[in-house]
């Protein structure tokens, strides 16, 4: 049963460097087609959960599965079968935008004529046609964002993977870029994203919490807001937060 | 006090003139705590370049507290603390070495004026022999404010330090900058994080290398500001779809958990949004006005100046 319904599966999940227990036995399910918030302040372990999770690292103790595949044993799977997209990296500055699109595509064991089709409507849907041969560095960093999330879709994977997409982006390409997030839920895929934007977490269909490598707070925002009595994810945020004892990325 | 007139300045990419900032003009008084706030792209960096000298403008001029960024750069580097939007200190040398080493090529020693930045060093000097590079985001952040205010600024130039950090080191970061103007400092900031527009004593909008407005944030809400609705359904994407094909609806943008929605001037006068929602299958639709913020100011600047590129 929970197989079908859930695509990520963490149970007790560790990670420990040395004697620092970076990631601390977390629990939990991500649902398909959900928006997942992955929330925490700098230095709670949400990087090294998300590396976890994506085949980058090993974990410690614990168990896992994304798509349907364990991360200890099948982490090539997990990489083939996701999207992820960073705020750092993303797309090979130069590069032009059609470049970056059939590298990626190839990457992924893509077949030429699916790379063109997909490529086609890439570039309708984000209105790129004329940029199509413009050097990705040249673009303004809110049209890479966007470019870099098709990208990272591009091969259609069931779930995607990002990582703060929004850093740093003005309020109007910051909400263009969360329309494409529910556009891309819509139509089956499941998101798994962090953020330091409060407003942002809002948009999750359910939010998870991290403070010194547990997870504190799992619920949707409408739930969060009542039980810890603020009108605001930040007031739930900053709450948690507080009771922080690490410092520290 | 800062005085920025009229400046300009472009880049040449390949053969193409491409312009950073078309004409700036304002001023920052003595002991305010002054907001740049736009996105990327806007020319906030070009801007805080010039005035610490880094950059020569095109055209235009700026003066520090009298000083001419171009005639007088050396006596505008005595005055000025920067903090570069990319982290900029020796990651090589630890913490205190990189504070010894700035109030060194400033001709000072910490202990001279420890006073000054002993609230902010204070929470990092337990680790001042790790290596800087080993640091994490809030604490490098710490250190380079306290490594801009060693040499005793009256100015302080910080290009978008609370970048990719997390809300509650963002929040001590404000409550360090609010005591440090109570210190008598001026301070420019840029940042792209339209919340902190309010912790400001004035603004200036910029996009395209251009003020949009200048205020306070409060006079620059109830200026720009007009009504407003918030709304929201059970299937939120399905609604926005819907908002965005009615007439009388002239934006409508994600915001927590609502849409703000505007409507439009003519087409939107007396129309019952909830009624025209239940016709298109959100029953359950929840409409409430609203008093628009910085961020909705700033989202209907942007979108009636749209870009010039």
């Amino acid at each position: 049963m929970q197989a079908e319904t859930s695509i990520i599966n963490a149970t007790q999940l560790t990670k420990t460097f040395g004697d620092f227990t970076a990631v601390d036995a977390i629990s939990f399910e991500v649902k398909k087609g959900e928006i997942f918030g992955f929330l925490g302040a700098n230095g709670a372990g949400k990087t090294t959960a998300m590396r976890m999770l994506c085949g980058l690292i090993l974990p410690t103790s614990g168990k896992a599965t994304v798509a349907g595949f364990d991360v200890f044993k099948q982490s090539e799977s997990i990489k083939q079968n996701i999207g992820y997209m960073s705020q750092k990296f993303s797309l090979y500055e130069d590069l032009t935008v059609k470049e970056n699109m059939r590298l990626f595509g190839g990457i992924y064991g893509m077949g030429i004529k699916a790379i063109k089709e997909k490529m086609a409507l890439i570039l309708h849907e984000l209105d790129l046609r004329k940029e199509q041969n413009t050097l990705v560095k040249s673009l303004p960093l809110g049209w890479k964002q966007k470019l870099a999330f098709s990208v990272a879709i591009f091969h259609e994977p069931p779930i995607v993977f990002l990582d703060e997409p929004t850093g740093g982006v003005d309020p109007v390409t910051r909400r263009e870029f969360w329309e494409l997030i529910y556009r891309s839920a819509h139509s089956g895929t499941t998101i798994f994203v962090t953020t330091h934007y409060m407003d942002e977490a809002e948009y999750c269909n359910r939010v998870c919490i991290m403070v010194d490598g547990k997870i504190e707070a799992l619920d949707t925002p409408t739930a969060l807001r009542k039980e810890f009595n603020t009108e605001s994810m930040e007031g739930v945020f900053l709450q948690l937060a507080r009771r922080a004892t690490r410092t520290g990325d | 006090m800062i005085k920025i007139n009229n400046i300009s300045k472009s880049y040449k990419n390949r053969k193409e003139s491409v312009p950073a900032l078309r004409g700036v003009s304002f001023s920052v008084k003595k002991g305010e705590l002054f907001g740049l706030i736009g996105p990327d792209g806007a020319g906030k960096t070009s801007l805080l370049r010039i005035l610490t000298t880094l950059l020569l403008p095109d055209s235009g001029t700026a003066i520090l507290n009298g000083f001419d960024t171009v005639k007088d750069y050396k006596s505008i580097r005595q005055i000025t603390g920067y903090m570069p939007g990319k982290f900029s200190l020796y990651q090589d040398l630890s913490v205190e070495e990189n504070l010894e080493f700035f109030a060194t090529i400033f001709k000072t020693t910490i202990q001279a004026n420890y006073h000054l930045i002993k609230d902010i060093y204070g929470q990092i000097e337990p680790f001042k022999t790790r290596k800087t590079g080993k640091l994490s985001g809030g604490m490098k952040q710490k250190l380079a404010l306290s490594c801009a205010l060693i040499h005793k600024p009256e100015i302080l130039l910080l290009d978008e330090p609370t970048t990719g950090v997390d809300v509650v080191s963002r929040k001590e970061f404000w409550q360090m900058l609010q005591r440090l103007k109570e210190q008598g400092l001026t301070i420019l900031v840029a940042t792209p994080y339209m919340d902190e527009a309010v912790l400001c004593d004035r603004v200036a909008l910029m996009q395209d290398g251009r003020i949009l407005d200048i205020d306070t944030p409060a006079r620059l809400i109830e200026k720009n500001g007009h009504d407003m609705l918030a709304v929201k359904a059970q299937d939120m994407y399905n609604l926005l779809l819907t908002l965005r094909e009615c007439e009388a609806v002239e934006s409508a943008f994600l915001f927590g958990e609502y849409y703000h929605v505007t409507l439009a001037k003519e087409a939107g006068k007396n129309f019952d949004l909830l009624k025209w929602l239940a016709g298109k299958n959100h029953q359950q639709a929840e409409i409430k006005s609203i008093r628009p913020g910085i961020e909705d100011i700033f989202m209907n600047l942007m979108q009636n100046h749209p870009h010039a590129s």
